[in-house]
């Protein structure tokens, strides 16, 4: 029987915001355990929530980026369960009105008829705002855990997708657009390591065919995208083997172990959950007016997928380029600030720069765009001396490397280093003339009727002009020299 | 000294007649010769009070002293304030001292008052007998074998005895109007919203509303002046300006409409207190108000709904209390979740287990539509019953309680007779409305209190109405007999 | 809507208290006549009535983002049944 994997996610995004979302206390990173953990944190007796207005915000920012509803009225409810990292006994949360509804993610995924990857529209169900848990310390204590509360209360958007998802590689295209947009509007700093950016996934498998879900397990936590894809891949075979040797699956809530590469079942969560949610009393209606969103709308910055559209109408950048150079922010503010001081007929020239030496350099040495050692500025420096025939694309490259380790603008880099190509044509003829004379055999040959030793002929020229001179022109004096 | 308003208290504290440790030490004197019969205080620091009316003298010396400056009063246990132990009436906090103040208390702290200690409770606020105390039984100052009436019944028998001036209580469902009928005193639970609630230890957040128990309506406008106003830290507070409670204190009821809902004087009533409450609003027919019949015809629906909607919330908020960050733990248990169960079951007293439990079951999976949706939307019509009988009336009365003081044991064996006796309490609370109680005379030796409900906000209002009637009467100036000096 | 004992203690678990089949059998009587006396809820009518979760009809007031705590760790700790090293404790969790 051939099998369909069906997968949906659950994404827990920390906003970033200077303090909780119910309270005054820091949300730093890192501190000593509790220490950001204060009376409302802690659910000291007789302590009160007051909302965050940039939590809000960021919800707003993300409903707007996903083009979806934003509700004009959401409620906060109670979800309640004992946890000793949950210290009021319950979360707030939001349940039946939650504060971003229906909207949709577009995401490119390799298609079944082509090389080219097409894109897919993943439908997001809703969003809403809660708080974290704090976080449990398992060291041993003579036999007891730890508990750290500077986590509690952080913002967090939970943003839940349909099932809309069929391979791991579709559910992981998928996460990581999410991840990117997040961090693109500002909203949440992306850091999977620090817990910012947590995925749970719903993986279920159904015969391909089949209207009807299977019973999906919930793969907890996964912080990683390469985890992710194995999580899933692993959990969908296990699935598709269980039910193959006749088997059933359970509803559960599993865990991923990166060293086995397996998911486990959690042992805590095995009881019915009864989470008994009702609206928080502490909190009344939040409302978000049309004045509200259209703030927060004027300071949105460009969204991806429509800077990727003016990039290919603006500077006829073909859709590829487009695409790969609007996947991050970081790296569309780079070409903005480079190809912006370029004509535009250049653009296209800058974006193979980025994508290029730029993206090779950056990945070379484990680096992120932003602190890229080659500004936007000197890029576009560089540029335009390949465009006025100062330099050559080639000796580009070597100025390119020379600015990577910090030794100047362009211009001082090829002044120091006499990288200034020669265009003199009494220069060139020069250069040709020994070339000649020292590769008869070669002429004798291009006489005969070979191109290639042509080719070869450019290839001595510049060699000895140590790639100064201008390919243009020495292929230009060659071919009358050749006659 | 011990019978004197707050006003009187204030200007002789002004005028230097008294210093603020003598009135202190005065007060300090009953709480110690009384409380052992009538155990209205869980917890006496008299370092801490003397430590304040000190300080109360300095300010008082320095003439930066506020009209409060220097006046003992009692809190109910329920107020987290630092330094202090605020148990809550529950074995649960014990040995529970609150890290930091409630707004209240920092309010009353500003003001130069001084603590004189925190007044027993029932348990979380959850009774009107305050039986449920892990501390023992409060008794009625009137009666030391009757209840004093709850949830505020600690400050209810303080200010009764006269251990102090006045003291704080909370009402969710009743529990200042109540204990202050059922003592004799003046008790005004103000609109939901008015008091901050930050550090007020929750019971049922939508309900919970913090006001004063006092002897005159004038010393409850006075409270109010303190206790009253906008806190930033409780989403629920209500951003209005100050205002002074004393304003309306002075001005004529001519013409003032009383509604008497009929459903306040129906079944379930008892006589006695039906004649009393008649009386007193004959009196006010004297002062020249009008009466007007009016109907509240889903009242009754009201216990049902609050023991639907109080328990549900309350279930929540005491999940806190787990054994992990403060309070009672269990000395033994096997796991994590056998330590919250042992810890919950011996933490807790049988009435807060028994509404955790009501409130948990009407939350679960299956019965939230036919218990707490349902009951927000009879909510709804019992808030509507008023916005209607409002239209036909300035203020609503009726008697606070259907009965007198009780004999302790009475209503504990079933809790649905218990919870009876708020019939005509909470309903206002699920309004969210402000409500008040009075003395109005006496049944068979006991004090009967007499209810006035206002609209949302007529706070200064109510307790001109009030005052007009303390004016024309002396009810509330009666002392029980064998707490006399 | 009758409740039974094996209710009792499902509601006992989630709640978190402890309760042994005598006390179980207390709060089975009890909780009855308490959802006795609610169950008059039922006869009314409430289609087309919006819930009330609030006496005022307002919205939420929101907060700026501030950080307007600072470290009181010691104190807070100070009422906690157990600690170490800065971490409250409690029997192991087990994941």
């Amino acid at each position: 029987m051939k099998w369909e994997v069906v997968i949906g996610l659950e994404t827990h995004v920390q906003l970033q915001t200077q303090s909780k979302i119910f309270c005054g206390a820091s949300t730093a990173f890192g501190s000593e355990p509790n220490t950001q953990a204060d009376a409302v944190s802690l659910a000291l007796p007789g302590v009160l929530p007051v909302l965050n207005r940039e939590a809000v915000r960021c919800a707003i920012k993300f409903g707007l980026a996903i083009g979806a509803d934003i509700a004009p009225r959401s409620v906060f409810a109670r979800k309640n369960y004992f946890y000793p990292d949950l210290p009021k006994g319950y979360q707030i949360s939001q349940y039946e009105l939650p504060v971003v509804g229906k909207g949709c993610l577009t995401i490119r995924v390799p298609a079944a008829n082509s090389e080219q990857p097409e894109d897919k529209v993943v439908n997001i169900t809703r969003a809403h705002l809660e708080e974290d848990a704090g976080k449990s310390v398992h060291e041993d204590f003579h036999g007891m855990s730890g508990i750290d509360l500077n986590r509690a209360g952080t913002p967090l958007l939970e943003i839940v997708s349909e099932p809309d998802m069929r391979s791991a590689a579709e559910a992981v295209a998928y996460a990581k657009k999410l991840h990117e947009l997040v961090q693109w509007i500002g909203i949440c700093d992306g850091n999977m390591q620090e817990g910012s950016f947590r995925c749970d996934v719903n993986v279920s498998v159904r015969p391909e065919g089949s209207e009807k879900l299977g019973t999906r397990r919930e793969i907890k936590n996964l912080n990683s995208f390469r985890f992710m894809q194995q999580a899933i891949e692993y959990e969908t075979r296990w699935q598709i083997e269980t039910l193959e040797d006749g088997g059933t699956i359970q509803q559960a809530t599993v865990l991923f172990d990166p060293d086995s590469g397996e998911t486990r079942a959690m042992r805590t969560k095995e009881e019915a959950n009864d989470y008994r949610y009702f609206p928080d009393p502490d909190l009344l209606p939040l409302q978000i007016t049309t004045d509200d969103i259209a703030h927060v709308k004027a300071a949105m910055p460009e969204l991806p997928d429509a800077m990727k559209a003016r990039f290919e109408q603006e500077y006829g950048l073909p859709a590829y380029d487009a695409a790969t150079i609007t996947a991050s922010r970081a790296m569309a503010d780079y070409f903005v600030a480079a190809a912006g001081a370029l004509p535009k007929e250049f653009a296209k020239q800058a974006a193979n720069w980025v994508m290029g030496s730029v993206a090779a350099k950056l990945n070379e040495e484990s680096r992120e765009i932003a602190d890229c050692p080659v500004s936007p500025a000197q890029l576009a420096g560089l540029l335009k001396r390949i465009q006025d025939g100062t330099i050559s694309g080639k000796i580009a490259k070597e100025v390119f490397d020379a600015m990577w380790v910090g030794e100047g603008d362009a211009d001082a880099i090829i002044e120091s280093k006499g990288l200034k190509q020669v265009s003199d044509a009494g220069e060139i003829e020069k250069i040709v003339d020994e070339v000649l004379a020292a590769n008869a055999a070669m002429v004798t040959e291009y006489k005969a009727g070979k191109e290639k030793a042509f080719n070869s002929l450019v290839g001595q020229c510049m060699k000895v002009s140590k790639g100064k001179a201008n390919p243009a022109q020495v292929n230009e004096i060659l071919k009358k020299k050749l006659v | 000294m011990i019978n004197k308003s707050l006003k009187e208290l204030g200007a002789l504290l002004a005028a230097k007649q008294i210093s603020s440790v003598e009135l202190t030490r005065e007060f300090l004197a009953r709480i110690h010769r009384l409380n052992p019969s009538i155990n209205a205080f869980i917890t006496l620091d008299e370092e801490k009070s003397l430590a304040q009316a000190r300080a109360a003298d300095e300010r008082i010396a320095k003439g930066e002293a506020g009209p409060f400056t220097g006046i003992p009063l009692a809190q109910k246990d329920i107020f987290a304030a630092r330094g202090w132990r605020t148990t809550c009436g529950s074995r649960m906090l014990e040995n529970f001292v609150a890290p930091y103040d409630a707004h209240i208390v920092t309010e009353f702290d500003r003001a130069g008052v001084v603590n004189l200690g925190r007044t027993n409770m029932d348990e979380f606020a959850m009774g009107s007998s305050n039986e449920t105390s892990y501390y023992g039984k409060v008794r009625n100052p009137w009666d030391t074998e009757r209840v004093p009436g709850g949830s505020s019944g600690g400050s209810a028998a303080a200010v009764a005895a006269r251990m102090c001036p006045a003291a704080t209580g909370t009402d969710t469902g009743g529990s200042i109007r109540q204990p202050a009928s059922l003592c004799g005193l003046s008790g005004l639970k103000p609109t939901y919203g008015v008091c901050s609630r930050y550090g007020l230890v929750a019971f049922a957040s939508s309900l919970d509303q913090a006001g004063p128990i006092a002897k005159s309506a004038e010393d409850l406008a006075l409270m109010m002046n303190v206790m009253a106003g906008f806190d930033a830290r409780d989403s629920t507070s209500l951003p209005r300006e100050k205002e002074d409670y004393t304003r309306d204190l002075g001005k004529s009821l001519a013409g003032l409409r009383i509604g008497l809902p009929r459903e306040y004087f129906a079944e379930g009533l008892d006589s006695g207190v039906a004649q009393v409450v008649q009386t007193a609003i004959n009196e006010y027919r004297k002062l020249g108000a009008e009466i007007v019949e009016i109907s509240l015809p889903n009242n009754k629906l009201s216990i049902p709904v609050y023991y639907v909607l109080a328990p549900a919330e309350a279930s929540s908020n005491l999940a806190r209390f787990d054994g992990v960050r403060y309070g009672y733990r269990a000395p033994e248990y096997t796991d994590l979740n056998d330590m919250y169960c042992k810890t919950r079951a011996q933490g807790f007293g049988a009435e807060v287990k028994r509404r955790i439990m009501i409130g948990t079951y009407v939350l679960s999976a299956g019965y939230y539509d036919a218990y707490y949706l349902k009951a927000q939307k009879i909510r709804r019509l019992i808030a509507q019953d008023f916005d209607q009988a409002f239209k036909q009336c300035d203020v609503i009365m009726g008697p606070t309680a259907p009965g007198t003081a009780f004999k302790f044991g009475e209503k504990t064996a079933d809790p649905v007779q218990m919870y009876l006796e708020d019939l005509y309490t909470i309903a206002v609370n699920l309004a969210g409305l402000p409500g008040m109680s009075i003395p109005a005379g006496f049944s068979s030796g006991l004090p009967v209190g007499l209810q006035i409900i206002g609209n949302y906000f007529d706070e200064a209002k109510m307790l001109n109405v009030a005052h007009q009637f303390q004016l024309a009467s002396d009810w509330h100036t009666r002392m029980p007999e064998g707490i006399r000096e | 809507m009758s409740l039974n004992l094996s209710d009792v203690k499902r509601i006992a678990h989630l709640a978190r208290v402890e309760i042994d089949d005598a006390d179980a059998e207390t709060a089975l009587r009890q909780l009855s006549g308490i959802l006795g006396l609610i169950a008059e809820m039922q006869s009314i009518n409430t289609d087309g009535i919006t819930p009330m979760s609030h006496s005022q009809d307002i919205t939420q007031r929101l907060r700026d983002d501030a950080v307007t705590e600072t470290d009181q760790r010691a104190l807070f700790q100070s009422v906690a049944p157990a600690v170490e090293g800065g971490l409250y404790l409690v029997p192991k969790v087990i994941e």
